[in-house]
């Protein structure tokens, strides 16, 4: 056991001398990972960002039903009942003429006209169902549910619906589905790219040293104490990298916060990416430490396997 | 301590094999020189012996151990009981004496104690005890081989295999690496040395063994060997 661990700490110490003496070809590889590792966050939290946003806006789609003033308290909890039970509703909601009342004057708050308005007389609103759909496509379906004559008949005014944003929200579905595709190709060929580097660079750093290799195979030097160092070297670079990534994502939301706050930027909803970021920091934090990692070590174990033969490969 | 029962090596089928069916028993603490001249596959014995190749057919068993069980993985276990000198010396050129025999304790774990306590002792043993701090290229060609034997023995391994170590020694310092060697034998050390030197064959009392074409033309006690 002793052993051992005088073994794993020549091997971590080995890799770190070895990662300051090929300093400039570390240098070389760590950029390299750092944008990848830095396109793989961004996208993250632009996804996360859009995610949001199509969230927002899909979750203020309803159908509002307003039932006639003679429909009475059963009739109108018999048809909610009806209507929880369709597949394509999410959530229903009753507004009794009170509630409705309750909620207009809170949302009018500010217009005293209108207020008054609406006391002097008697309360003129309508008791109202509100319906959440599943998602959009099953709008259709509950408009026409509620078309049904024995439904229709309860009903003081047409129902209204969001559905004619509809075509907005598509847009915005399918552009964020092309950005994630991008996304995905774009953090693919980087990933490629860094690892093939990474690669290389190790690959160099084990040809400058081949005859030490040679020496240690012969001596007796088990595999995992040849390669270790070369893996501990790569490791460093994952994590070097990872946290050179966030620190760069954290620096650009600086920058943002301060210029970028005031103009609205649509879609992009700079300040809750910022949240997001900031909510989930030790999260990306670790799984960018976890890629970057895996990265480094899987590329060095690979590099090094053709040295690693009991027969030496002929010069 | 070695045994080699009808040991053939093939590297390229046209060239026909390089070893042909060689039987050799050598017994524990003999010294036996290994003679032939290039070619003769005296090389190929020694790759054989420590594994650098595998046989072709025959069977191979060093220190117990037989080299048709050995897995891949447990190569750097026999590699840690056989020494191996060469006669490039194969040092490692950025670091000192003292790191270079240290390193061959280093990588079986040896703790760091242990290797300052050993180190110099052996460094004794080759008498290179005042070089310890010098770096391999402003050693002389003798004294590297002497650091190289040092690292060889410094694990106490039961074999040390000597790869003409005087090949590239002008003869008074091919000397001191033999007078080397001799200690190591009489302190209980297997030794197998391959040479070109008829100067030392001669000059050695031991176990002469020649190969020729890849098989053993003879093997005999110096006595004979001389008196042919």
């Amino acid at each position: 056991m002793r052993r051992k661990l005088t073994t794993f700490a020549r091997i971590v110490r080995t890799g770190m001398v070895n990662f300051v003496r090929n300093l400039w070809l570390a240098i070389a590889a760590m950029a390299i990972m750092i944008v990848t590792l830095t396109i793989i966050l961004f996208s993250v939290v632009v996804n996360a960002t859009f995610s949001n946003t199509v969230a927002q806006i899909t979750d203020k789609i309803d159908v509002s039903l307003y039932l006639k003033d003679s429909v009475s308290d059963g009739q109108a909890q018999n048809l909610v009942k009806q209507l929880q039970a369709l597949p394509s509703v999410k959530q229903v909601t009753f507004l009794s003429k009170a509630q409705a009342l309750t909620a207009y004057e809170q949302q009018n708050a500010g217009n005293q006209q209108l207020l008054q308005a609406i006391t002097e007389t008697d309360n003129p609103l309508p008791a109202t169902v509100r319906i959440k759909p599943v998602d959009l496509n099953h709008i259709g379906q509950i408009r026409s549910y509620i078309a049904q004559p024995k439904i229709a008949q309860l009903q003081s005014d047409p129902a209204s619906d969001s559905g004619d944003r509809r075509a907005a929200i598509d847009k915005i579905t399918h552009a964020t589905n092309i950005l994630r595709r991008v996304g995905v190709v774009a953090v693919l060929v980087f990933a490629i790219i860094s690892v093939l580097i990474i690669f290389n660079t190790i690959q160099m750093a084990i040809f400058n040293r081949r005859d030490e290799l040679q020496i240690m195979r012969l001596l007796g030097a088990s595999t995992w104490y040849i390669r270790g160092p070369f893996v501990v070297e790569s490791v460093i670079y994952g994590v070097l990298s990872a946290v050179a990534s966030i620190l760069l994502i954290n620096a650009m939301f600086i920058t943002a916060s301060s210029s970028l706050q005031a103009t609205s930027f649509g879609l992009l909803d700079i300040s809750y990416s910022q949240s997001f970021f900031e909510s989930h920091y030790w999260m990306l934090l670790g799984s960018q430490l976890a890629l970057g990692v895996f990265i480094g070590a899987a590329s060095s174990v690979i590099a090094t396997r053709r040295y690693l033969k009991f027969k030496m490969p002929r010069k | 301590m070695i045994l080699l029962d009808r040991v053939t090596k093939t590297y390229n089928k046209n060239l026909g094999p390089a070893l042909d069916r060689i039987s050799l028993h050598v017994e524990p603490k003999e010294f036996v020189i290994v003679v032939g001249q290039s070619g003769a596959g005296k090389s190929t014995l020694l790759k054989l012996l420590t594994r650098e190749e595998r046989p072709t057919s025959g069977k191979i068993i060093v220190g117990g151990i037989d080299y048709d069980k050995l897995k891949d993985r447990d190569i750097p276990l026999l590699r840690r009981k056989i020494g191996v000198v060469f006669q490039d010396f194969k040092l490692l050129p950025n670091r000192t004496v003292f790191e270079n025999v240290a390193f061959a304790l280093e990588i079986v774990g040896v703790s760091t104690r242990e290797i300052h306590n050993t180190v110099p002792k052996v460094l004794d043993i080759v008498n290179l005890k005042d070089k310890a701090g010098r770096m391999p290229q402003e050693l002389s060609g003798g004294e590297r081989q002497r650091v190289a034997i040092a690292r060889a023995i410094v694990r106490q391994p039961k074999i040390l295999i000597a790869d003409e170590p005087t090949g590239n020694l002008d003869p008074k310092h091919a000397w001191d690496v033999i007078a080397v060697l001799e200690k190591i034998n009489k302190y209980g050390t297997t030794v197998l040395l391959t040479t070109h030197n008829q100067d030392i064959v001669n000059k050695l009392k031991r176990r002469v063994v020649t190969i020729k074409h890849g098989t053993i033309a003879s093997d005999r006690a110096n006595a004979e060997y001389n008196a042919k």
